[in-house]
């Protein structure tokens, strides 16, 4: 592949503002370089879990009380010592390649099409990376598409010059078990937390638990789910700024922790690493809850470019 | 830890209670959706099938590619259920000894898993870099059409498993009533 310069500055447009004369400029990114990107993000997110995983599986190996339990979150952190070591995907299950861009209006990209430059990432990632190729093309037909494109694009135009990319695999046990409700109003906190339940209750041990719970709470049927997957890549760990979430959060992940269904779904107290919620205001007569599940290889990476 | 190796018999069988942790060594199949169907429509034609299941065990796995200079990627569990629309068939008519995979099984594969005497293993789901570590060889069998969804004759190696549900059919999964608080 021939490589163009990546980016530049160039001036764009010169303008008269407050009688003072400014520089207003793009910023040029290159496609060459978005593929880049891509590409080893796809990789380093399918071999690699961040530094939260392996605080949060500390914690969660102490707090267990099943020997079982115990013992299988130690297989699940010396499975993701040998992939951080030998390069081998943490599951084999690489998932659908979720990618959520964040565009700085000031950004402008150069050379190609921007979702091209992305699917080609992710066709050089899973081909080059050895990963596993999962999609069909059509989910009737069910053909195998041969290179995992086409990925799943979440595109946000945001203020500022950078381009974020995140690359955040989604295996099918964890997808197949989440779910989405529209709840009444009056359904309150109460029947958030009822369906959250029922949802992490079903999934049991096929969404490989410890799983992460990712909740949407508000907007309109699709923006919840958006939220829900959003939720999941916040650092484990870290509360909602808003205190009334923050405290709902805490109050699920106990719960959660209630079940019993345990590391693999086999016993024990550790069933969520964490639960993040994400909230949006929505209509007066609504209140959709949807519910994201993560397996326990809560897998993402992030780059600016 | 109890070690076993394949051919299973049935005294070993026997002696598998679940939610022991085992360890396996010898000759295993896979075999996923698409090779279930494949297996059971060509039964149900009368038509010769592509391997012979008496006595073996099948692991529902799509490993990742092998990179160059290993017998095979990341290897580890898929969702169990799905194949339970085909798993009564293959146990009861075509002597299928085994199962390896992950998660709850329906109440027709427990049923035929007892009158059978055969057994479920569970793998850890999501630990497929350390379980593709005990794979010591991998050659397709059948369906090689179906890429990582073709039949493999795998060559294991201490392979780590959980006795899911045994051959009389207790399931390992009851486990989490004991650690169930009262107001989950």
């Amino acid at each position: 592949m021939r490589k163009l310069p990546g980016r530049s500055w160039i001036p764009v447009l010169w303008s008269v503002r407050n009688k003072h004369l400014v520089v207003e400029s793009m910023k040029q990114i290159h496609v060459n370089d978005i593929i880049e990107t891509v590409e080893r993000l796809c990789i380093q997110a399918c071999t690699t879990l961040g530094d939260d995983w392996w605080q949060a599986m500390e914690k969660a190996v102490e707090l267990e009380e099943s020997p079982l339990g115990k013992s299988l979150l130690g297989i699940l952190r010396e499975n993701a010592e040998l992939a951080a070591s030998t390069g081998e995907p943490i599951c084999q299950d690489t998932g659908l390649a979720v990618v959520f861009l964040e565009i700085g209006q000031e950004v402008s990209i150069t050379g190609g099409n921007l979702y091209d430059a992305i699917n080609e990432g992710v066709r050089c990632g899973y081909v080059n990376g050895y990963l596993r190729k999962s999609v069909v093309s059509d989910p009737l037909i069910r053909e195998n598409t041969g290179d995992n494109t086409p990925a799943i694009i979440h595109t946000e135009i945001v203020p500022g010059s950078d381009l974020k990319i995140t690359v955040a695999p989604k295996g099918a046990g964890s997808e197949n078990s989440s779910g989405l409700k529209m709840l009444k109003p009056a359904d309150g906190q109460e029947g958030v937390i009822k369906f959250v339940l029922e949802v992490v209750e079903a999934a049991g041990p096929n969404a490989c638990p410890p799983i992460v719970v990712g909740v949407g709470i508000g907007g309109n049927l699709e923006k919840s789910a958006l939220l829900a997957k959003k939720a999941l890549l916040r650092p484990l760990g870290e509360r909602h700024p808003k205190p009334h979430i923050a405290k709902l959060e805490e109050e699920l992940l106990r719960r959660v922790n209630s079940t019993g269904i345990g590391p693999q779904g086999l016993g024990g107290r550790i069933t969520a690493l964490d639960v993040h919620v994400e909230v949006y205001p929505t209509h007066i007569a609504s209140l959709p809850v949807a519910v994201n599940i993560q397996c326990h290889a809560s897998r993402h990476a992030e780059a600016v470019l | 830890m109890k070690r076993i190796r394949t051919p299973l018999d049935d005294e070993t069988i026997r002696t598998l209670k679940a939610g022991d942790q085992v360890v396996l060594s010898g000759v295993i199949l896979t075999g996923r959706d698409a090779a279930h169907k494949r297996l059971v429509e060509a039964y149900k034609a009368g038509q010769e099938l592509p391997v012979d299941l008496r006595g073996q065990i099948i692991y529902y796995v799509g490993p990742c590619p092998a990179k160059p200079g290993k017998v095979i990627g990341s290897a580890g569990p898929t969702t169990s259920s799905r194949m339970d629309p085909y798993t009564p068939l293959l146990v009861r008519e075509l002597g299928l000894k085994g199962m390896i995979g992950k998660g709850y099984r329906s109440q027709e594969v427990i049923d035929v898993i007892k009158e059978q005497g055969a057994i479920y293993f569970l793998a850890v789901g999501g630990a497929g870099a350390l379980l593709a570590q005990r794979i010591k060889q991998a050659e397709v069998v059948a369906y090689p059409d179906l890429g990582a969804e073709a039949i493999y004759r795998l060559e294991v190696e201490d392979f780590p498993l959980i006795v899911g549900i045994d051959s009389e059919g207790r399931n390992a999964y009851d486990e989490q009533a004991k650690y169930r608080l009262a107001r989950a």
